[in-house]
Formats: structure tokens, C-alpha cells, sequence
């Protein structure tokens, strides 16, 4: 059984991000990690560009495929998570804090509570 | 490669898997299990201890009769008189172009029967072949005695691979059994049907392949589960075969082999006897030496910190596209990205210096000589 966490948003690809913040973490969940399998290697944004909602913004990368990261706002890039660069397995093994991917300004600080809340995400991976 | 469409085949073993809670993918027509626990453990289990593979995907063909050797000869490159019966060896089965139908392993089983073990892409192609090619040579003078039996669905199979390959083969087999040595075949009968034992494998370990009755299949697994497992090893799914045969260096076929190269340029020469008599794409291959070969498989690796290469990545020489990847991965062993790729012969030279194109950014990489990983031999038996 995945764990979702209450107080995250999602969206329906398996992106989290935390509403109500700003700048905002975003990453995937655990029920994504564990459909990706082991990742070995993780493509992130550049610091500073501007994403639309739903762009493509990552890459995380298992040694069988490359998933494409979307983002769950608008927004700017404000960080990027260096560790992954080492050690991307740090997405499989604690996808909710250590392996955060990247931090985004949002746009319209709101944003966020447009998607999925925990119950909603639960019932999307039944 | 592209999937068949229509209902997968079920591998015998497929309860075990599911019990297992492995992930199912489609390969080559079948639901086949790409990983249990994780390929990352499962690879490192056969290079360090021990793992266990469904191959009943695999298909074979006996070949039997007094032509039985001459026939092989005629539709294989390697040169099947050179095995003693209990022998195995690799071998091609090519078109008249010199193009790759297929590349399997050949044992033979007494002076008059051979098994071939084929790949389950090309099964029902190769049978067609197979059928179509000894019909002909049925008409030659005296070539009548010469029988064909597709066993595939008779058969299931397994490998074991790795290190303590040879510790579980006793537990299951009995410390007096004897030992399947590398490219040596050994038949055991039993009420249920014949037990082929390889000592073959895909992923450059020690290790042996086991082909039993279809219905025995879902015991056997058990018996070697729980003697893989006493030895510290995993099961393990398509996806740790495929990094561990790439990290040899081991051409997939459908990949690395194809209709488009010869297995000359696919490094593959030492398998093909140009010297016997008259064999399925000899020509072609022989004008090809004469020639110079065109292109050549050959290693590559990604240097510094890359996305994982994959199959139809192109290579680059400066602003020369000189190809695409046949395979690709990151090698757990190694930790770093590994190819194969057919370049122009000049380029193909080992330390020549390329890039790898990954979603419109270049890497650097340089090709290498083959193979990228090299086994630590197994510990002295007791």
C-alpha cells in the first residue's frame, strides 16, 4: 500500500507539491516510485525558467525507462534537489522529503489547491 | 520491438510469478516477469551469488537422422560435425542475403540428434525456416532421413547464472549429479519427458540452463527458488538478463542482430566456419570479408555523469551522425552508460572519442572494447 500524504496536492500524473507555499516542493509520489522502479537518474529543470502547468519539466529515469516530470503549477524554478544528481535512488527511498526533485514559485500562490487533495489522490491509484 | 498483437503466451510458471508479485511486461509474445524484487538486487545477486530466470519463452527444435548434422551444417553458421555428442556451441541461422535470422545455441544430443534452443521473437519464423529448408533437403539424394519436432511448447525452461550456481545444482540435483560444464549438454529421462541440462547461460556467470517437461515445470521452479534462496540469490526478470548480457556484450537479436548485418559485422565471426561446405548466406559473408566489413557492432560507453543510454540514441563524430544505438543501459556493475552500436569500420576502433544525443543534448562517450564487464571467476568448490 502507497503512502499519500495528507497535507500534499496532486496531480494525476504523480506529482506532489505543497499548497500554500511559496516557493512550493514538488516531487513524485510513492506510488510512483514504486511503479518506476529503481532510478538511477534524474534530468532537472534549469534555476529560474518559467514553466507552464502540465509542461514537462524532469526526466526520472529507471534503468528500464524515462518518465517525463510535469509540473503541477505555473511558476518559476527556484531550486533544484543537488543530491538526486548523486543519489537518485533517494526518490525511491523517501520520496516525500529527501527526494524532492525541485521548488517553484508559483505564479498564483492558489494554484496549487486546484488539484487532487489526499483523498482524491487515493481513490485516482485505487 | 514491436509485440505481436493477439493474446499472450503464458509461461507455465506463471502462477509462481504472481505469487512472487512480479511485474508482468510483454517480450516477444509472451508475459514474461521484468522484475521481482528490484533489477538492481537481482542483477547484483547473479554477479554476486546466484539467480533464477523463467526462460520458457525460449523455443526448441530437435533436429534428428542420419542428415541430421549435414542438415545443420547446411542451415547454420557454426559448424555442427565439430560437436562430440554432449556438446553445445553458439551459432546463426542467416537468409542467403547474410542477413541474421537468428542466433541460438546448437547441442548435440547423440551422433544423430540436436536441440536447438531458439529465441521466442523468431520461433515461429525459425520453425517455418527450419520446416521449409528440410523439406528441400529431404529431396536430395539419401537426404530422406532427417525429422524435425518443435518441442517449445513441450518444453519450459530455467537458468540459473552466477557464482553459486554450481552450490545450487547439488542441493537439487544431488552431490553426485554431475555438473553441466560450460557448452556441454546433459539428457536425464524421466517419466514425464527428457531433462535437458546446459551449461549455457546470458549473462557471462557460471551457470547452467534446464529444460524440463512443461508440466513439471511449476515443482522444479520451487525445488530451485528454495535452493537459489538458501544460497542467497534471487529470482530474477528480463530486465537484470538484459543488463547482464549487455555487460558482456551479448548481441540481442531484434537489437544488436538483425536482417540489416551480417554476423561478420556483428563481431560474431568466430561462430561462422566460412571453410565448410556450402552453408545458408556463405556467399554473401565471403564477398562481404572480401570486401572489408561496411560497419561493425561496437562498444560504447558514456563518460562523466549521463542519462541512461537506450536502443535508437544517435552517435555522433562531431557534426556526423554515424548511427543509432542497438542497445543501451546503465551497467549496475559498472554505474555508468553502456552501448553497442554498428558504426562505419574507421570509427569503430576502441578510444575513439563520440557523442551520444539524449533528448537533443550531447554526451561524450568513446567506444570500447567488448566486454564492458568481466566476471570475477567463482570461488574454488569445496
Amino acid at each position: 500500500m502507497s503512502t499519500v500524504l495528507e497535507h500534499l496536492r496532486y496531480r494525476d500524473s504523480h506529482e506532489w507539491i505543497e499548497p500554500s507555499q511559496s516557493p512550493a516542493a514538488v516531487g513524485i509520489t510513492d506510488h510512483a516510485q514504486a511503479e518506476l522502479t529503481d532510478i538511477v537518474f534524474v534530468e532537472l529543470p534549469g534555476v529560474g525558467r518559467h514553466v507552464a502547468a502540465g509542461e514537462a519539466v524532469a526526466v526520472v529515469e529507471s534503468v528500464k525507462a524515462a518518465s517525463d516530470i510535469y509540473a503541477p503549477v505555473a511558476g518559476v524554478i527556484s531550486a533544484i534537489n543537488d543530491q538526486l544528481s548523486t543519489n537518485p535512488g533517494l526518490v525511491n527511498s523517501d520520496p516525500f522529503t529527501e527526494g524532492w526533485l525541485f521548488r517553484i514559485t508559483p505564479d498564483d500562490p492558489s494554484a496549487a489547491t486546484a488539484l487532487m487533495d489526499a483523498a482524491a489522490y487515493r481513490q485516482h491509484i485505487a | 520491438m514491436s509485440e505481436p498483437s493477439g493474446p499472450l503466451h503464458l509461461s507455465p510458471l506463471h502462477a509462481a510469478h504472481a505469487a512472487l508479485g512480479a511485474r508482468m511486461v510483454p517480450f516477444a509474445g509472451w508475459e514474461m516477469p521484468v522484475q521481482y524484487s528490484g533489477l538492481l538486487a537481482e542483477h547484483a545477486a547473479v554477479r554476486g551469488a546466484v539467480g533464477l530466470f523463467d526462460i520458457s519463452h525460449m523455443g526448441q527444435v530437435l533436429v534428428s537422422g542420419q542428415q541430421a548434422a549435414d542438415f545443420l551444417n547446411h542451415v547454420l553458421t557454426n559448424n555442427a560435425a565439430h560437436l562430440q555428442p554432449g556438446q553445445g556451441h553458439y551459432t546463426l541461422m542467416l537468409l542467403p542475403s547474410g542477413g541474421v535470422l537468428d542466433d541460438l545455441i546448437a547441442y548435440r544430443a547423440s551422433e544423430r540428434e540436436f536441440l536447438l534452443v531458439i529465441n521466442a521473437a523468431r520461433e515461429a519464423e525459425d520453425w517455418r525456416h527450419l520446416a521449409d529448408e528440410a523439406d528441400l533437403w529431404r529431396q536430395r539424394e539419401d537426404g530422406e532421413d532427417l525429422r524435425l519436432s518443435r518441442l517449445s511448447d513441450q518444453c519450459a525452461g530455467m537458468a540459473i547464472q552466477g557464482p553459486r550456481s554450481r552450490r545450487v545444482f547439488h542441493r537439487v540435483f544431488g552431490e553426485q549429479a554431475p555438473w553441466p560444464e560450460r557448452n556441454t549438454l546433459l539428457v536425464s529421462l524421466s517419466e514425464t519427458g527428457p531433462l535437458w541440462l546446459c551449461g549455457t547461460g546470458y549473462t557471462g556467470e557460471e551457470g547452467f540452463e534446464f529444460f524440463p517437461p512443461t508440466a513439471t515445470a511449476p515443482a522444479w521452479w520451487d525445488r530451485l527458488l528454495e535452493a537459489v534462496t538458501e544460497e542467497g540469490g534471487l529470482p530474477c526478470g528480463l530486465g537484470a538478463r538484459d543488463t547482464l548480457r549487455l555487460e558482456m556484450g551479448y548481441p540481442l537479436n531484434g537489437n544488436d542482430l538483425s536482417l540489416e548485418h551480417t554476423p561478420l559485422e556483428a563481431g560474431l565471426g568466430f561462430f561462422v566456419d566460412l571453410e565448410k561446405p556450402s552453408f545458408i548466406g556463405q556467399q554473401a559473408l565471403v564477398e562481404q570479408k572480401s570486401c572489408g566489413l561496411p560497419s561493425r557492432l561496437t562498444g560504447i560507453e558514456l563518460i562523466g555523469t549521463a542519462p541512461p543510454p537506450r536502443p535508437h540514441y544517435t552517435v555522433w563524430k562531431g557534426d556526423q551522425p554515424l548511427g543509432e544505438l542497438s542497445s543501451g543501459t546503465l551497467s549496475p556493475s559498472l554505474r555508468r552508460g553502456i552501448a553497442m552500436a554498428y558504426l562505419p569500420t574507421a570509427f569503430s576502433k576502441p578510444g575513439t572519442e563520440l557523442e551520444i544525443d539524449i533528448r537533443g543534448r550531447r554526451y561524450p562517450a568513446r567506444t570500447v572494447k567488448k566486454p564492458f564487464y568481466h566476471p570475477q571467476p567463482p570461488p574454488s568448490q569445496p
